[in-house]
């Protein structure tokens, strides 16, 4: 009895003291406006769509990213070049439905279309959030920008086995080894 | 005759008017006050946009309440709904017209109290107000025709009910020792000795009941956010909701002063002007509780239960007895 209550006393003064000591203590707080945190390189933002190392649009206009988004948000055309390679005559995203959820990205197989760390991008109305393509394209490569589609896929394969970029050489069925 | 008559009725709207705005600037500061305090304890800057330190905050919060819709919920009361949060302010504000704010003031040969009315029956007007209070909650979560307003109600006027008791048994030994029920007497009684080192077990069952009277945490069933929305206040929005949280404020600072009146001193103290003292009571009173509710959890129900009717009220009898038993041997 004696013991309990001494030791609910402590439990409670030891409470009021922790508050007592973080009134003085500086606030962890980061004041958003003045001052920014930097985000990590994967956050899920604005998106972009990105070129490869020779400067070509990436996007094929194969409409995964737009058949995986949730919200419906990706609308585009799909064209073809002289060369026979596909591109998407036009390419909107409507930000006021994006949910940033990142699945466009991970469907997408020639690693166009990228979400980046900006976020502040909200604006008075809606009709201001929808992103053309001229808005979304940028001249880098985002994220990997050394990565070729063309360069991997769509090529005939002329080398040996195993010899294309990104390729496994094959396994050999004789032995045992790893 | 007439004259007198006059200059009483001027001299009784000026304190009143003082005494309002006074309380009512206190009670909005409070808010801010209370805001900045929790956040400070819990490492957090608080409201800092709005002015220098966000001290136009309060004035920012009334344009927002003004300016919001005040919905009335389908299926509600509506005369009810609409007079409860008048209920709940004005019982909070009308305690303060017995709290003496300083001593009696001498204008032109005139002699001024400094308070608004010196009842005699000062602490039943008091316990009297407090216990009307109860309506406030009880009608509006009634008549809000909401589960959740319901429940809140019915543990608000369960809770306040309960801590009725040992509210006021713990003013009656203070009444005992200053022979009078009114608080500027009250208050003059303790010009040297505040009745905190005489009564202090008294101070302590008066400052837990008045806690729970003020549904403020530890004691916050009636609002409990995280099982009741907001409780019996659930449905209110705009201005009706903005009288509520005054009210709630409103009570704060009057219970301050009244822990100040009975057992602190009231506006006796050194050096400073009476009013000063006073402030400084009620803002120590303030500060105590807000560090209460960055510490404590929230009690549950039948806890709250059990130490209103199995402690406090009979800890607050057996002190009558005992402070009535020490006054007649003092006496003999
Ligand atoms: S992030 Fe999600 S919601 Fe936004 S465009 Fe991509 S798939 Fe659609
Ligand atoms: S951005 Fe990617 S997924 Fe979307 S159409 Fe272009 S290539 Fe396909």
């Amino acid at each position: 009895m004696y013991t309990s209550i001494t030791e609910g006393v402590r439990g409670i003064a030891a409470g009021f003291a922790m508050t007592l000591r973080h009134l003085f203590r500086k606030p962890i707080t980061v004041s958003y406006p003045e001052e920014k945190r930097p985000l990590p390189a994967r956050t899920r933002g604005a998106i972009i769509l990105t070129r490869d190392p020779d400067g070509n649009e990436r996007c094929v206009a194969c409409y995964l990213c737009s058949g995986v988004c949730p919200v419906n948000c990706i609308s585009m055309q799909s064209a073809e070049r002289d060369n026979g390679r596909r591109y998407a005559a036009w390419f909107r995203i409507n930000f006021s439905r994006c949910i940033f959820c990142g699945f466009c990205e991970e469907a997408c197989p020639t690693l166009a279309i990228q979400l980046t760390p900006r976020f502040e991008m909200s604006r008075k109305t809606p009709l201001d959030l929808l992103y053309e393509k001229e808005d979304l394209l940028v001249n880098h490569g985002g994220k990997n920008s050394d990565y070729n589609y063309y360069r991997r896929a769509g090529v005939a394969v002329t080398g040996e086995k195993g010899t294309h970029i990104g390729e496994q050489p094959p396994v050999d069925t004789k032995t045992l080894m790893p | 005759m007439v004259f007198y008559w006059v200059v009483g009725f001027i001299l009784l709207v000026i304190k009143l008017g003082a005494a309002l705005l006074a309380l009512l600037l206190c009670a909005a500061y409070l808010v801010l006050a209370e805001r900045k305090l929790l956040a400070r304890m819990q490492i957090r800057y608080g409201p800092n946009r709005a002015g220098p330190f966000g001290l136009l905050q309060p004035i920012a919060d009334l344009i927002k309440m003004m300016a919001k819709e005040d919905v009335i919920p389908e299926g509600a009361d509506r005369m009810i709904f609409r007079y409860a949060p008048a209920v709940a302010a004005s019982c909070a504000m009308l305690i303060f017209a017995v709290v003496p704010f300083g001593n009696s003031l001498t204008l032109w040969g005139y002699r001024i109290p400094l308070v608004v009315t010196d009842l005699n029956v000062g602490v039943l007007a008091v316990l009297g107000l407090s216990s009307l209070g109860v309506y406030g909650v009880a009608l509006g979560g009634w008549a809000s025709h909401s589960k959740y307003s319901l429940l809140g109600a019915v543990r608000g006027v369960a809770q306040m009910i309960s801590y009725e008791l040992p509210l006021g048994l713990s003013l009656v030994p203070v009444v005992m020792l200053s022979h009078s029920f009114s608080l500027v007497d009250i208050v003059d009684r303790q010009s040297i000795w505040p009745f905190i080192f005489i009564q202090p077990l008294s101070f302590a069952i008066f400052f837990v009941s008045a806690m729970a009277e003020i549904k403020r945490i530890p004691f916050d069933l009636p609002e409990a956010e995280n099982e009741l929305i907001a409780g019996y206040h659930t449905e209110y929005s705009g201005l009706r909701f903005g009288l509520f949280f005054l009210g709630e404020y409103v009570t704060l600072v009057t219970l301050g002063s009244l822990t100040a009146v009975f057992f602190l001193g009231g506006w006796h103290g050194p050096f400073l002007p009476g009013v000063i003292w006073l402030l400084v009571k009620i803002a120590a009173v303030a500060f105590i509780m807000i560090w209460i509710r960055g510490t404590l959890p929230r009690l549950r129900s039948d806890q709250l239960m059990n130490m209103g009717w199995k402690f406090l009220t009979p800890v607050a009898l057996i002190n009558i007895v005992v402070t009535g038993a020490v006054l007649l041997m003092i006496s003999a």
